[in-house]
């Protein structure tokens, strides 16, 4: 057994036995131990991932009699090592916060139990290596996870959001099996080698229509508009080491998804498959981003921006794909290159979103944005974190978030001007797509940490707030460090995506991003990044600051004074801005895309109507999509499941009738 | 634009008084943050003027600012109502140090014509500390500018 | 990276550090003129900045450690990009180290901490001012990425000074309809990044009509003086890119003294220029209505968009 099998196979086992201690141990044990057991076994398998990257070889784990009907295969290669990654770097920080935040209520045995086999189910589905493995542990990481969602089942919400992911995921599953009995109807062995080998003698059509099956399948996985209904719902009402998972690594597994299958199964497709791509990336770029934007609810916010960055993930995907059409190798694996590094630099500032939202809720109550506010008094740790989030999601230079979106516009820019009109148009949307969103993620976040922690408390529940204990300290401070380092490190993972990059069909030996110590460089350009440099630049520039200031010997001490307020006698909550009033420029600017449906009424006083007895607002955001596209459709289903109850009345008679109806027809078709 | 050139007029003196003492750490730079303490609306007009292209304030390194907590000081025009006190304290509690207080007009240096209306607290030194006083019903720009410009010290 | 490149880099940030509050002077001192007043003289923002470092700092109750960040954050990301950006030479030692991306977002920077800033004191206005901004700023973004991938298309690179190398090593290029659009599309980002009219009125008394000034309603002494300073600059930023990006000449390509020495002439002359013609146009315009500004913005990205794709057919 080598190093790497060993590193796994213990990961496999901890993961197991966390699972167990959930359900034989009793409440207090069972959250130290099923928690802590989850974090040592998700790094055991991180270990197994860096031997992988280190051994230079991948590594094939073939399991006889485990499933009913054949062998279960596992393959890790480099992709599979790279994701592995991107769920232990959530899964250890999220478990040890686990110990604190489930505490109160959520220490119950299914969900303690389902929390390690839904980590395992995930790290199954990327070392899954053939058909009937994937689609198991697909299976396996869909049941988890949706059972985590409804933890809180007595709510309705969590309820509703059970029923809608249920419905998507397995919407989702449907078209991935009806996509891989296509892709492999012609191979003779369900393995992956195999049918990656015999799917290039399909023909085109099914070929695409297998593609589009597989995409709608993953995306809906991912969450990208218009399959992103279970997303917000999900995110919001999971309890937030959950959403943390979900919302870094399990929503990646759909990435995952079309990077393994999409590319690396399939092989090359026509160009319209990657116009797709780069189409939804787009859409759900903008899309997602303003709704996140409109949004008062703090993890609703932050699931909605998921969606925004898968599209930005969806868009480098596409862009490389076009490349690859094109012929463009080495543009098309650094574009591969650029969208891998923000999965994983997604997954640490999200999930350090997540946990950050997470505390707020624990220590308030509440995740409503209207009602919060004056927590950077009462929660200042929870605070840092929760901006390191938000300046590492908002792209700001040195942190993590930056490298990955520099990466990314990189990849579309370094393909335009090109002889192909097709680069020449969607390139340049594409990128003023990206660079919209990124500028409404800068509002969207000021907006979320201006009015959820900054300024005076706008309920009784976040002026009674206090800050939340040492595990849940833990687990959002790793991913905090974890944030600044990759940003500071960004050039030194340019090995690890290199060697990502170059185990996929189509892009083996091509070095995607040139490296020079702490540079990055594009291949075939002069562009050169350094993050390292700019944070120790920026670095000198405070120091630099504060010496001139104290040289200039002017005043450092600050006096303490009320806020002003033009001189009026008391300042209250009610006077600061809220988050629902923060959004509203650009919820009418972008009126046509959210088309939000308010109201203004005024009730006056009987006796005068110069005097104003009160002003109701109401606002209705609910998406778009769902509005116009869901609701009819699920009113349709509804429709016809009523008629097709009738015939069902219990009648024995009826039922007779019925069977002897069908053994006739039987009878008539077989002859 | 061009052919009516310049309008403003020629400088104006500085006052013939002493500079008060805080005018050495504003070197030529004074923001100011006005006050309406309860004026007939009188001064504000003189004020309005001064900072007119004829008599063009900012020459001198005046500006009129919309913040406390940018200026280097207050004009409070008027006398001060029963209901402005507060506000005044307060915005003078807003303003950063050092800081100068310019009580412009009579009203405001000694509640002028309106001495014993039943809403008056009083002028301006009565709540405040007054650094600079412009005489005036209402003062003339020349005399205002005259003395901004012993605070300015341009 | 060199001995040369580094205090190439650094006395870049200094010069136009202490440039910006002139340039500022001489913008209000064309538009005094232009109103038939006198005028406090180029010098005036100076003796202001002088003045405020002198006073004391005061902070809300109600205030976070956000307040007193933002002032510093804002001017350090401004002082970074000052060594960034090619205003005298293209040999700086951060260019190699940092793309107009990078200089993006480090603006972009600035402009989340001090919205942040807006909101902790907790008023009204506050609030209003930061709303107002992110509104602006994240429209805004588009076009400048678009306005500048349209002229650094010629260079093939990101990198500022390679781009105004390019220019200087291409002037055909410069008078291409691509550098037109992209012109209009940067000139009308300026105007909205850094609050002049018609998008803001810097010299705005009435809180209601405020963007960026109502933000700064809470900060005083030092922390207002580094935030003024930092809004200088950042329109210097903007000046000098237009400048150098569409009139790249005079820009030093080498580190001889007398190419240097051209430099700075060059840029002083630029921007004297370019101030005079940013206060005729504030002189001339009125401020539009806070929710015109999204079509204004809309406009300069169909600009930018135009540009970019105009640059690519006809490359």
């Amino acid at each position: 057994m080598t190093f790497a099998q060993g590193a796994f196979g213990l990961a496999g086992l901890l993961l197991l036995l966390g699972g167990l201690s959930g359900l034989l141990l009793p409440t207090t044990a069972r959250r130290f131990l099923t928690n802590l057991l989850t974090a040592i076994g998700a790094g055991a398998a991180c270990v197994g991932a860096i031997r992988v990257f280190t051994s230079n070889e991948p590594l094939s784990i073939v399991a006889n009699n485990v499933l009913p009907f054949g062998q279960a295969v596992f393959e890790i290669d480099e992709l599979s090592a790279f994701f592995m990654l991107v769920i232990g770097v959530v899964a250890i920080p999220a478990a040890i916060y686990a110990v604190g935040y489930t505490k109160h209520g959520l220490s119950s045995r299914t969900t303690q139990a389902m929390f390690p086999v839904f980590v395992l189910s995930m790290l199954l589905v990327v070392s899954a290596a053939s058909m009937a493995t994937f689609l198991i542990c697909w299976e396996l990481m869909a049941i988890t996870s949706l059972v985590l969602v409804v933890t809180e089942h007595r709510h309705r919400d969590a309820r509703s959001a059970g029923i809608w992911y249920a419905a998507m995921t397995h919407f989702g599953f449907l078209a991935i099996l009806v996509g891989f009995a296509i892709l492999s109807m012609h191979a003779p062995l369900d393995t992956f080698g195999v049918i990656g080998e015999s799917s290039l003698t399909i023909t085109p059509w099914l070929r695409s229509l297998a593609f589009l099956l597989f995409f709608v399948g993953f995306a809906s996985k991912a969450g990208a508009v218009p399959f992103h209904v279970w997303l917000p719902r999900a995110h919001a009402e999971a309890p937030s080491h959950v959403s943390a998972l979900m919302s870094g690594a399990m929503v990646k597994m759909g990435i995952y998804g079309i990077v393994r299958v999409c590319w690396d199964l399939m092989g090359l497709g026509s160009r319209w498959w990657y116009m797709v791509i780069l189409a939804v990336g787009i859409v759900s770029a903008i899309f997602g981003i303003l709704h996140a934007m409109a949004s008062h609810d703090l993890k609703r916010l932050l699931a909605y921006s998921t969606s925004e960055n898968i599209g930005l993930i969806l868009i480098a995907l596409g862009a490389a794909g076009i490349y690859k059409v094109g012929k463009s190798d080495a543009l098309a694996a650094f574009a591969v290159a650029a969208a891998l590094l923000h999965v994983l630099n997604h997954a640490v500032f999200k999930g350090l979103l997540f946990l950050s939202a997470g505390s707020v809720l624990f220590a308030t109550h509440n995740r409503n944005l209207d009602q919060l506010g004056g927590l950077a008094k009462r929660m200042p740790f929870t605070m840092l974190t929760f901006a390191i989030g938000a300046m590492a999601i908002s792209a700001i230079p040195p942190l993590n978030g930056f490298a990955s979106e520099w990466l990314m516009l990189q990849s579309l820019f370094q393909g335009i001007p090109s002889d192909s009109a097709y680069r020449n148009v969607l390139f340049p949307l594409a990128l003023g797509a990206m660079a919209l969103a990124g500028g409404l993620v800068a509002a969207t976040f000021v907006k979320a940490l201006g009015t959820g922690f900054l300024a005076l408390p706008r309920s009784e529940s976040a002026a009674e707030a206090t800050e939340v204990g040492g595990f849940m300290k833990i687990g959002q401070l790793l991913l905090a460090i974890t944030c600044v380092v990759l940003g500071f490190g960004a050039s030194f993972l340019s090995g690890l995506l290199t060697r990502t990059v170059a185990s996929l069909r189509g892009l083996y030996d091509i070095e995607p991003i040139n490296h020079h110590h702490a540079w990055m460089q594009l291949p075939g350009s002069s562009t050169r990044l350094s993050t390292l440099v700019i944070g120790a630049v920026l670095i000198g520039a405070v120091i630099l600051t504060i010496v001139v200031l104290r040289l200039l010997r002017s005043p450092a001490k600050a006096r303490v004074a009320p806020t002003w307020a033009c001189g009026r006698e008391l300042q209250t909550p009610r006077m600061e801005y809220t988050s629902t009033s923060y959004a509203e420029p650009l919820r009418r600017v972008f009126a046509n895309v959210l088309r939000p449906d308010s109201d203004i009424s005024v009730d006056r006083r009987n006796e005068s109507q110069y005097f104003v007895q009160s002003v109701h607002y109401y606002l209705d955001l609910r998406d778009v999509i769902e509005r116009r596209f869901y609701t009819p459709l699920l009113t349709f289903a509804r429709k016809w499941g009523e008629l097709g109850r009738q015939l069902q009345n219990g009648s024995i008679h009826r039922y007779l009738a019925y069977i002897m109806v069908a053994l006739l027809c039987v009878l008539v078709i077989a002859r | 634009m061009l052919r009516t050139g310049k309008v403003a007029e020629a400088p104006i003196a500085p006052a013939d008084v002493a500079s008060p003492p805080q005018a050495k750490s504003f070197r030529g730079s004074v923001q100011l943050r006005h006050v309406d303490a309860g004026s007939c609306n009188g001064c504000e007009i003189e004020l309005g003027t001064c900072f007119s292209p004829v008599y063009d304030g900012e020459r001198y390194g005046v500006r009129l600012v919309a913040s406390p907590r940018h200026a280097d000081g207050l004009v409070v025009t008027g006398v001060v109502t029963e209901h402005m006190a507060t506000a005044l304290e307060k915005t003078l509690e807003a303003t950063p140090e050092p800081r100068i207080v310019i009580a412009l007009g009579d009203c405001a240096m000694n509640c002028g014509e309106f001495r014993d209306a039943y809403a008056v607290r009083g002028a301006v030194s009565d709540v405040v500390p007054v650094d600079v006083a412009v005489p005036g019903c209402p003062p003339e720009p020349e005399a205002i500018i005259a003395a901004l410009r012993k605070v300015t010290q341009r | 990276m060199s001995i040369s490149g580094i205090a190439l880099a650094l006395s870049q940030a200094a010069l136009l550090l202490a440039l910006s509050p002139f340039v500022i002077g001489v913008i209000r001192q064309v538009r005094a003129r232009a109103e038939g007043r006198q005028g406090a003289g180029i010098r005036q923002p100076w003796r202001d900045i002088r003045k405020l470092l002198r006073k004391e700092r005061i902070r809300p109750v109600y205030a976070s450690w956000i307040f007193h960040a933002a002032p510093m954050v804002l001017f350090i990301t401004s002082i970074v990009v000052a060594t960034i950006i090619p205003s005298i030479t293209t040999r700086s030692a951060a260019n190699g180290s940092a793309d107009f991306l990078a200089v993006v977002f480090l603006l972009l920077a600035g402009t989340i901490f001090l919205a942040l800033a807006g909101l902790d004191a907790g008023s009204a206005f506050g609030g209003m001012g930061s709303s107002r901004e992110m509104t602006i700023a994240a429209l805004a973004e588009p076009t400048l990425l678009l306005a500048i991938l349209a002229v650094s298309a010629r260079a093939q690179t990101s990198g500022l000074g390679e781009i105004v190398k390019a220019g200087i090593d291409h002037p055909s290029m410069l008078i291409a309809p691509a550098s037109l659009l992209a012109l209009g599309a940067l000139a009308i980002v300026t105007l909205a990044e850094n609050g002049r009219i018609p998008v803001d009125n810097p010299a705005t008394h009435l809180e209601l009509t405020m963007v960026h000034e109502a933000m700064t309603l809470e900060h005083s002494g030092r922390d207002l003086a580094l935030i003024e300073l930092a809004s200088y600059m950042r329109l210097v930023f903007y000046l000098t890119l237009i400048a150098n990006l569409f009139v790249p000449w005079g820009v030093a390509t080498t580190l001889s003294p007398a190419a240097i020495g051209i430099g700075i002439v060059a840029l002083l002359g630029k921007l004297v220029v370019l101030a005079a013609v940013l206060s005729m146009v504030e002189v001339l315009l009125a401020k539009l209505r806070l929710f015109r500004i999204p079509e204004l913005l809309a406009g300069s990205f169909v600009l930018s968009f135009l540009a970019v794709t105009v640059s690519s057919f006809l490359a």
